[in-house]
């Protein structure tokens, strides 16, 4: 076994730690673990084109920048803000819980495009947690704001990893299914995804204990505030 | 037929214009940036063509290509393009469309999945609209540009503004954006190089095969650890399962595959949550929100990952071996 090419990882983990841009972390962790591998320098250029090529519809998501940009300029993040302070029940909480346990339950029949960071994140529930958090402080300092918008983004990816793995018809299961039946054991799809039911709900619980907590910290900085 | 050649296309088209854009606000980077993006992605197809017919030439030049954007990336800075219309302007329109502004943002996901649950059935004499390699990728892309017209209508401004403000949210992304793709290509060049193979190897070298509950969690956390070396549980979880959970949980230990690989994959998505090498979930979104630390995301993530990774373990070691 050719050990050298496990070097890439390496380069991979110091240009993240040493906050090297990440774009040239990843292509010069390619090259290294592919010239260490023996691969010839034309080979190597071939390959990193050829892959770049199969694999550019990833970048899809540059699709909904013009429609959400137009929104935008009309207001639409403005309006999910006024339309929040309207719901005067709906804490920040409760909308961010809400989001969570909506996200798991549409991606485990199957809805996982329904939301993401373009298409709900930036455009309604950032504003709309903003909203909700400027109602427990109207002062919300930048660092607090960068940290529920990171929340928000979070609260997207854990209700779509904990809901799609119960999806039977699409992903996790089927990848799961289909190497034990490369190695001779045949399972139906159902029985795998039953098992990954627990960890969903545990993840909705656990997270919605972190959002709790977030809420709470808010509210017990805007308190000392007012009392000093 | 709408193929998804057609989506590159669009995204080509898109890209020249930022680059264009750019290149006019004397920005010469990022419009170099733009511009080279642009034509990888229309020229990809003729790309992987001329590879599959035998000539590497067009593969090698995109390959020169992808590291000349590595090398304009850290160039790119934090550069912002100004807002077009101020806050006063848009809080004033939001209060004119109200929720008719919610129109055209739900349009993207119903149209989608109409298209994923009823796109084979559009036909008329064998004349299929959309082809059905990758035809959920090729709806989506029909509903934004569906979207873009009916926000158009909705707002009555031009179309054309929307190349422009989306422009405006591309180069707040950057090159963040663009990490999805080279991470995938960086996962093949793993893969082909032979370093997957290798990270298993370690890990089955490395593993005390003398009792279960310890191959159980070499199991879980070497799911993890793969997951954050190569940023996907669907990389790590063939090649773990293959080298651990098969030959010693399953068929030495009596494990119930199904249990193990459910919940094993699960402990591969803790890693997800975790690692800036997951880019389409960590680090994109972070760009998007205009986070100060690409990392924020990550933080953010990083208690729930691990609390789950604890419940998780503790399933596998009561479930698994139960009949």
């Amino acid at each position: 076994m050719n050990g050298w090419p496990l070097l890439g990882v390496a380069v991979i983990a110091l240009g993240f730690v040493l906050r090297f841009n990440p774009v040239l972390v990843v292509v010069t962790a390619a090259v290294t673990s592919g010239l260490l591998s023996g691969m010839s320098v034309p080979d190597l250029l071939a390959l990193l084109g050829t892959s770049f090529a199969s694999s550019r519809i990833l970048l899809i998501i540059v699709m909904t920048l013009p429609a959400i940009g137009l929104l935008e300029r009309a207001g639409l993040r403005e309006h999910a803000r006024a339309w929040m302070d309207r719901l005067r029940g709906m804490t920040l909480a409760r909308l961010l819980v809400g989001y969570l346990l909506g996200r798991q339950v549409l991606s485990m029949i199957g809805l996982q495009s329904v939301a993401g960071p373009a298409q709900t994140v930036r455009p309604l529930l950032a504003p709309m947690a903003e909203a909700a958090a400027e109602r427990i402080d109207p002062a919300l300092p930048e660092a607090e704001r960068d940290r529920l918008r990171a929340l928000c983004a979070a609260t997207d990816n854990v209700g779509l990893f904990f809901g799609e793995d119960v999806f039977i018809a699409l992903g996790a299961v089927l990848l799961i299914q289909g190497f034990y039946s490369q190695h001779g054991i045949e399972l139906t799809p159902l029985s795998i995804a039953l098992w990954a039911l627990p960890t969903a709900i545990a993840a909705s619980v656990v997270h919605g204990v972190q959002i709790a907590l977030f809420q709470r910290h808010l509210r017990r900085r805007a308190a000392t505030r007012q009392g000093t | 037929m709408l193929r998804v050649e057609h989506v590159h296309l669009l995204l080509a088209l898109f890209m020249a214009y930022a680059g264009w854009r750019n290149l006019r606000e004397r920005e010469a980077w990022r419009g170099a940036f733009w511009l080279i993006l642009a034509a990888l992605f229309g020229t990809g197809g003729a790309v992987l063509d001329a590879a599959h017919a035998g000539h590497p030439l067009p593969a090698q030049l995109a390959g020169l290509a992808v590291i000349a954007v590595a090398l304009i990336a850290p160039k790119l800075g934090h550069r912002r393009p100004a807002e077009q219309t101020t806050p006063a302007q848009r809080t004033a329109s939001a209060a004119c469309l109200g929720h008719r502004l919610f129109l055209p943002a739900l349009l993207i996901p119903l149209v989608t999945v109409g298209v994923a649950l009823g796109g084979a059935k559009l036909q008329w004499h064998g004349w299929q609209l959309f082809d059905p390699v990758q035809m959920t990728l090729t709806g989506l892309a029909l509903a934004c540009v569906l979207a873009l017209f009916a926000a158009a209508a909705v707002t009555r401004e031009a179309p054309s503004l929307g190349l422009l403000e989306g422009r405006r949210l591309l180069d707040t992304m950057g090159w963040a954006v663009l990490l999805p793709v080279l991470l995938a290509a960086l996962g093949q060049v793993f893969t082909r190089s032979g370093v997957g193979d290798a990270i298993a190897q370690l890990t089955t070298d490395a593993l005390p095969t003398g009792s279960a509950m310890a191959c159980l969690l070499a199991y879980g956390l070497g799911m993890v650890l793969f997951t954050v070396i190569m940023g996907n549980a669907f990389a790590a979880f063939p090649v773990m399962t293959a080298g651990i959970g098969l030959p010693l949980l399953v068929q030495h230990y009596g494990a119930n595959p199904a249990t193990l690989g459910a919940l094993g994959m699960l402990c591969g998505y803790c890693g997800t949550l975790l690692t800036p090498m997951a880019a389409n979930f960590n680090l994109v979104p972070a760009a998007l929100l205009e986070l100060r630390s690409p990392y924020g995301v990550i933080r953010a993530q990083v208690v729930t990952a691990l609390v789950l990774l604890a419940v998780n373990l503790a399933l596998m070691a009561l479930l698994v071996f139960r009949h």
